[in-house]
């Protein structure tokens, strides 16, 4: 990736604006910043802020957790870096560019929270889904293109669904139409993957698997991510970078240094009961 | 030769049929799934109004139609992606304002009864040359597209906010699907009239949509079973005199009713690796793999 040099001396300038303890402190903060978040607010139709004033950057390599109750205005922040919403106020860049105006998705992978009803009905394989997601633009040849590339192999290989390829997508379980979203999104090669965690219809087995298929995607294919998350026991393991959104930023920084007294902030209520439940005895 | 080729009438009718069996359908399929089946329904009054004008000024009431309908879809499709009004609303009011336009106009003049009757209901029997040709380039227009947008029209199909992450232009293919769409229902309406032409557009895929597993074999499919559908209908509106819209689009819903049997059918085999059985799969080698390697 190009990076813009004459970018970092005015984001290190910004530093004071973040709270303290951002990112991993043993990783050199000269990486580039990917994806950034300046003074964002987002409201829907005018209403009650949505999002309120959010400031954090993710920077190349880091695994960047975003926790938050219900309704915190998670998914509003990830539909914002994807330029899918427009903020009210303050930017939201990707790649050093304005998310709205940002093209290059090329470089970005999604995926999205809603599996359960994507690909119902939809009469396409789980290697056709994949496929989609080597689109590069106008390809007026790309009806008569043959299967099996690949590129798109090894992503299946990678999320672990290699025996589904020839499966139609609505004929899968939620934990396997995860996957084949995953490959979708890393066929690509992108370097930023943003994922949005679903809350129901994956099992704690099918969680921690999912949670240990984007550890290996960020150390072994350095892809960055940024996963939206409801799962604070196991992206603790994982995440090194983590921030707590309840429409604006309560925490951001290592998870290590996330204590019980943030999350009781976040939810409201002492969290140790939830790590727990949440981890096994949930869903 | 069959006494069914011996008029020139029904030879005109089967290449004009054939032609829309092929146009309908194939963009039916990106219509049925981005669930906009009833933008057919609509634009098929408000073609009905441009018939209706097409009549009054004396000017080529199918061309007026399509300038009705695409203008008309290009507006649905503005106010529905900027939020002005929720879609099914918007539909609403263009069909309803549409058609009172259309009734206030017919009410006014008199004497093209009998033409408007044919409108409604389907005049393939009687469709002339100028309609074929029209057809003709609507067709090549429309597959051109589908061919060359192939890609696009898949991608927002299937999910608007990944195509948009995947670099596709969402708006302006949505844009050219409704517009295509108002050229679409101009030119089914003509075989199957006014009030039947979502269901050439939509059956014949949803009968597709039973048997294919793939996105291409779906295309390919809808249109085949488009096409039977005309010639079947046609064929027997022929010998048994009845009419020939109705006819062919009670062949579509056959076809819908055949497609469910063979469905049926084809599940109920014990197939070759178990593909229409969504709950085996997690016992299968590489998930069991898996399994372990995350306790």
């Amino acid at each position: 990736m190009m990076v813009d040099n004459s970018d970092i001396p005015e984001v290190v300038a910004r530093k004071p604006l973040m709270p303290e303890g951002t990112g991993d402190p043993e990783l050199p903060d000269d990486r580039s910043v990917v994806c950034e978040f300046d003074n964002t607010w987002y409201s829907y139709g005018g209403g009650e802020p949505a999002v309120e004033s959010v400031s954090f950057q993710v920077r190349r390599g880091d695994f960047a957790a975003i926790l938050g109750p219900n309704g915190s205005g998670k998914t509003t922040l990830l539909r914002l870096a994807l330029g899918l919403l427009k903020p009210s106020r303050g930017s939201v860049e990707l790649f050093g560019e304005s998310s709205s105006r940002f093209r290059d998705w090329s470089r970005v992978g999604y995926v999205p929270q809603r599996v359960e009803g994507l690909g119902t009905r939809f009469p396409a394989t789980v290697e056709e889904i994949v496929e989609q997601g080597l689109y590069r633009g106008f390809d007026p040849l790309a009806i008569f293109r043959r299967h099996g590339q690949k590129k798109v192999l090894d992503a299946l290989e990678v999320a672990g669904i290699s025996h589904l390829r020839q499966r139609a997508i609505e004929s899968l379980s939620v934990g396997q139409r995860q996957r084949a979203l995953i490959a979708r999104a890393i066929v690509g090669d992108p370097e930023l993957l943003f994922l949005d965690e679903p809350v129901s219809g994956v099992d704690a087995v099918g969680r921690d698997r999912f949670h240990e298929l984007i550890s290996s995607l960020n150390k072994e294919h350095n892809m960055t991510v940024f996963l939206i998350s409801h799962d604070i026991g196991a992206v603790m393991q994982g995440a090194t970078v983590c921030a707590c959104i309840n429409r604006t930023v309560v925490f951001h920084g290592a998870p290590h240094s996330l204590t019980g007294e943030h999350l009781s902030e976040l939810y409201g209520f002492p969290v140790d009961v939830l790590l727990h439940d949440a981890l096994h005895e949930h869903r | 030769m069959p006494e069914i080729f011996e008029f020139d009438f029904m030879i005109r009718a089967l290449i004009g049929g054939s032609m829309v069996a092929i146009l309908a359908p194939a963009f039916g399929l990106f219509i049925v799934l981005r669930r906009l089946s009833l933008i057919a329904d609509t634009l098929s009054h408000v073609a009905l109004m441009g018939v209706a004008i097409g009549f009054v000024t004396s000017i080529f009431p199918t061309f007026v139609a399509l300038i009705a309908t695409t203008s008309s879809a290009a507006g649905i499709e503005q106010l529905r992606s900027r939020g002005k009004l929720p879609g099914d609303a918007a539909l609403a009011v263009f069909l309803y304002s549409s058609l009172a336009i259309a009734v206030i106009v017919i009410s006014k003049s008199s004497g093209f009864n009998a033409d408007l009757f044919g409108y409604l209901f389907g005049t393939v029997l009687s469709i002339n040359d100028r309609d074929l040709w029209l057809i003709a380039v609507l067709l090549i227009v429309v597959i051109l597209f589908v061919v060359s947008f192939y890609a696009e029209l898949t991608q927002s199909a299937f999910d608007q906010d990944l195509a948009h992450t995947s670099g596709v232009r969402v708006t302006a293919t949505n844009l050219a699907l409704a517009i295509l769409t108002g050229a679409t229902v101009t030119a089914s309406m003509r075989v199957v009239g006014v009030l039947m032409v979502g269901a050439l557009i939509v059956i014949p895929v949803l009968a597709a949509l039973r048997l294919a597993r793939g996105f291409r074999t779906a295309l390919v499919l809808a249109i085949v079973f488009g096409l039977l559908s005309v010639w079947v209908g046609l064929t027997v509106a022929f010998y048994a005199d009845l009419a020939a819209g109705g006819s062919i689009v009670l062949t579509t819903v056959a076809m819908l009713i055949l497609s469910e049997v063979l469905g049926r059918i084809r599940d109920s085999l014990p197939s070759r690796r178990t593909l229409v059985n969504p709950a085996d799969d997690s016992s299968s080698a590489s998930v069991q793999e898996l399994d372990t390697a995350g306790e």
